[in-house]
């Protein structure tokens, strides 16, 4: 169970780790609380499994990087395999089996266009795969997944 | 991004390590300075390459069980203020504008998180409500396949 003292560490977590010399000791003034306190109890919320991942999260385009989200429709018989090729490409970074006409759907990253398409037709041409969608973001409104704790 | 910039994002996309002085550590093992990794960290999240110095929840700890990836069917016309508003709403964690494909005219993605389906639902109800907006398809998960961070630099 989160404790009160848990669910403020952990929202304010999700704003802002101070890129400081000693950013735990920066977030336990905020706490009311200090160093060692914060950072054990981020040490064990991270081991029991409560934060996906602690550290800077990059904007893809400024990295140099096109982003795109694919939509596959694949036979039932192949989803297993088809999902499992997909899995295989560093740059696919979230990848759903879901509901509908297309029941695949995977976000894909690369830094240039020529390895995007070389990726596409490598996964178009998987057995079982019967069409498929690139729906290239053409704007990013907004990126932030954040929960607030109560 | 010179070669250092790299470098840094390489070890920066590593577990971050819970220690007093995480920076020092890292910057140990990149061969720079702590000061200098912390400038160019600092200017990162200024120039915006860093979009968030932080940490990202397992969706279940804060009790977030369903979530919905929803498309729009959205004027072209009205996208920028359609957007900006299912922006505004804390349960869209993303919202993309992405080109339409023959027989799939949805062209607004928002990502709605939820404690359930109804609760995804009337969220997306509400949402297309506020923007006068009815057309839409509601993409459930049915199974994780993978979710990671993405490396960057690692081709």
């Amino acid at each position: 169970m989160l404790t009160a003292f848990d669910k403020k560490l952990l929202n304010l977590l999700q704003k802002q780790l101070p890129i400081s010399p000693r950013p735990f000791a920066d977030l336990a003034v905020q706490l009311d609380s200090d160093e060692s306190t914060v950072l054990h109890r981020v040490m064990e919320l991270k081991r029991d499994g409560y934060l996906r991942r602690v550290g800077p999260f990059f904007d893809s385009h400024r990295m140099g990087y096109k982003g795109t989200l694919v939509a596959l429709r694949v036979k039932p018989e192949a989803m297993e395999q088809v999902a499992e090729a997909v899995n295989r490409y560093p740059g696919a970074t979230h990848n759903y089996q879901r509901e509908g006409e297309y029941n695949l759907w995977f976000t894909l990253l690369t830094p240039e266009d020529a390895l995007c398409q070389r990726i596409l037709a490598e996964i178009r041409a998987l057995p079982g795969v019967e069409k498929m969608m690139n729906l290239v973001s053409r704007k990013k409104y907004k990126i932030n997944v954040q929960f607030n704790l109560k | 991004m010179d070669e250092l910039d790299k470098k840094i994002v390489r070890a920066m996309q590593e577990d971050f390590p819970l220690v007093r002085e995480p920076y020092k550590e890292i910057a140990r093992e990149i061969g720079i300075s702590e000061e200098l990794l912390l400038e160019r960290l600092k200017a990162f999240r200024q120039d915006g390459r860093i979009r968030k110095m932080g940490a990202v929840l397992q969706h279940r700890t804060a009790g977030f069980a369903a979530n919905v990836l929803c498309a729009w069917e959205v004027p072209a016309e009205r996208m920028d203020e359609i957007a900006a508003a299912m922006s505004r709403h804390p349960a869209v964690s993303h919202c993309y504008d992405r080109n339409v494909e023959p027989g799939w005219p949805y062209n607004l993605y928002t990502m709605i998180h939820g404690h359930s389906r109804p609760e995804c639902e009337a969220i997306a109800q509400e949402l297309g409500d506020a923007c006068g907006v009815s057309k839409r398809a509601m993409l459930y998960s049915v199974k994780e396949w993978k979710k990671t961070s993405m490396k960057y630099f690692c081709e």
